[in-house]
């Protein structure tokens, strides 16, 4: 079987005429979280609409948590989707149930006791640093506050697999900052394996160069990589065209002499 | 040929729609709530207008047919008359085209705005079927609503010709309501929810196709709005007839 969470093998789908992916082939491990870099429109999105079933591709496999789910039927595919968390670019919160109802409502759909929601839910958005919106509707929240209860709604449930889409755009320095963080803790403290869609090169950064550990105290600190250390559990990936352009560790993308990823991450 | 294909996916899509939100009625979760609220707001929603064109209806049908009966000396026959448009054609029509402007509308704009704002995928990604969670609860609301506001639409309706024999008609109230009373026989009366049911099929079917298949932001949402009143209204109009073909085939009458 496959040794990875998520794989892509020679995946290709078109809207219309209109080619988004045209064969694309990666794969994450477990516990790694791969940043998926690309110009806007190349298809990130659509990946991880790929990855949890929400689309089908024309041609290729698409290999989660060891099933080919390439095929799967829509009963089959929900089944599934119970151990992915799903982060969307704008948010998708239901406007019609309130922020509570947002973030608990996996386990209202299972059936969690009403109490077991509460603190559930209460504990995401302290992580999140949402607590105080709790009954607010999603109508009345700011842009950045409706992502983080995106954010929180999706982590409840503790999914193995997460996927980020565009968790920090537009966001203040200090959330994204926090939002990175989590995303390192979730990555070594649970072993959560993931796609990270970014535009932020500053949250690659942060992602591949620290790591979490709990410390003599039991406290969990964010500490960072030593220097020229091998093994980074965060790897790169960039689409242009359709295909996969490069594909690493980062090293790889800071050396890089192609123009293109020169600009992409503003070292020129 | 295009259009014939298209119609036929289209009759193929909606199919699937009512399959999916019909199978497995009693696997959890089973949205009974959701089948509640829904009840509710197209019920209760809907009912205001219904009585009030349900009212005017009837007052109008008397008001004009009492004219012509008067020429046959078959005055006393309004309440008949009356009754038997209501029970046959204008309570289940009439009302089921104002559930379409009505519900059928907003259950189309609501899911055609939860699509466009990734709410339908959201609700996918989070491991619950749409087709259960929203399509199922509309449909069974429409079921049971379209039926029980037609009776509503039929009851008032006899009582505004009723007002109007006795006050514009000077028709006595007994010979009014002896005669609407003859217009209640069986075959009539389901007829009368033959017609609802596969109505308030046609909106809930329309109104949740047209909502889930929206493209295109919130333009979108506006034709898909559009079109579930549209189409709804054609279907009931055009399959009107055939189920009136129907029922007197099978009740003996044609
Ligand atoms: N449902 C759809 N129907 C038709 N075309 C679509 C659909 N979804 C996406 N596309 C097209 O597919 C391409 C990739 O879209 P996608 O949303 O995956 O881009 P992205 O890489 O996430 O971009 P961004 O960084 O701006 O979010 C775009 O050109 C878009 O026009
Ligand atoms: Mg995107």
């Amino acid at each position: 079987m496959s040794e990875y969470a998520i794989e892509f093998q020679d995946v290709h789908l078109a809207f219309g005429a209109q080619k988004v992916l045209d064969g694309v082939s990666f794969g994450v491990y477990p516990g790694e979280t791969k940043i998926l870099m690309g110009g806007s429109g190349t298809g990130k999105s659509t990946v991880l609409k790929l990855v949890l079933g929400l689309l089908k591709p024309d041609s290729g496999r698409i290999i989660v948590d060891n099933e080919d789910i390439t095929d799967f039927s829509e009963s089959q595919l929900i089944a599934r989707r119970q151990k992915i968390g799903m982060i969307f670019q704008e948010g998708a919160l239901f406007d019609s149930l309130s922020v509570y109802e947002n973030v608990g409502y996996r386990l209202f759909e299972q059936g969690a006791e009403e109490e077991e929601i509460e603190e559930a839910v209460r504990r995401m958005l302290r992580f999140v640093n949402l607590e105080d919106a709790i009954n607010k509707m999603p109508a009345e929240l700011s842009g950045g506050m409706r992502r983080r209860v995106g954010i929180a709604r999706a982590l409840v449930g503790n999914p193995k697999i997460i996927l980020y889409d565009e968790p920090t755009a537009g966001l203040d320095p200090p959330t994204a900052r926090a939002i990175c963080e989590l995303a390192i803790k979730l990555r070594d403290l649970e072993g959560v394996s993931s796609l990270f869609v970014t535009h932020r090169i500053q949250d690659a950064v942060t992602l591949a160069d620290y790591h979490a550990t709990i410390g003599d105290d039991g406290e969990v600190a964010i500490v960072k990589n030593p220097r020229g250390g091998t093994g980074s559990s965060t790897k790169f990936v960039m689409l242009r065209h359709g295909k996969v352009m490069l594909e690493g560790e980062a090293d790889v993308f800071w050396n890089s002499s192609d123009p293109y990823i020169r600009t992409f991450l503003e070292l020129d | 040929m295009n259009f014939f294909l298209d119609l036929l996916i289209e009759l193929q899509e909606s199919a699937l729609l009512v399959w999916r939100a019909v199978r497995h009625p009693f696997r959890r979760p089973v949205y009974w709530r959701e089948t509640v609220t829904q009840m509710d707001s197209i019920g209760f929603g809907t009912l205001p207008i219904v009585l009030l064109a349900g009212f005017f209806i009837g007052a109008v049908l008397a008001l004009q047919t009492a004219g012509t009966l008067r020429s046959f000396g078959a005055q006393n026959y309004t309440g008949r008359l009356v009754a038997t448009s209501l029970l046959r054609e204008l309570g289940p029509v009439l009302t089921c085209i104002l559930l379409a402007g009505r519900a059928g509308s907003g259950i189309a704009a609501e899911l055609g705005a939860m699509c466009v704002s990734e709410q339908v995928d959201a609700m996918r990604a989070l491991g619950t079927d749409p087709f259960r969670k929203l399509v199922r609860p509309r449909l069974l609301a429409l079921l049971t609503m379209a039926p029980i506001l037609t009776v509503f639409a039929n009851v008032v309706g006899i009582i505004g010709g009723l007002i109007v024999s006795i006050t514009l008609l000077q028709i006595p109230s007994s010979v009014y309501l002896s005669s609407a009373r003859e217009a209640l026989n069986y075959d009539d009366i389901w007829g009368t929810f033959l017609k609802t049911g596969v109505f308030g099929l046609i909106v809930a079917v329309v109104g949740c196709r047209c909502g889930l298949r929206t493209r295109g932001g919130t333009v979108g949402v506006g034709h898909s709005t559009t079109t579930s009143v549209v189409v709804s209204i054609v279907l009931i109009l055009v399959s009107d007839f055939f189920l009136t073909r129907l029922i007197l085939t099978l009740s003996g009458t044609a």
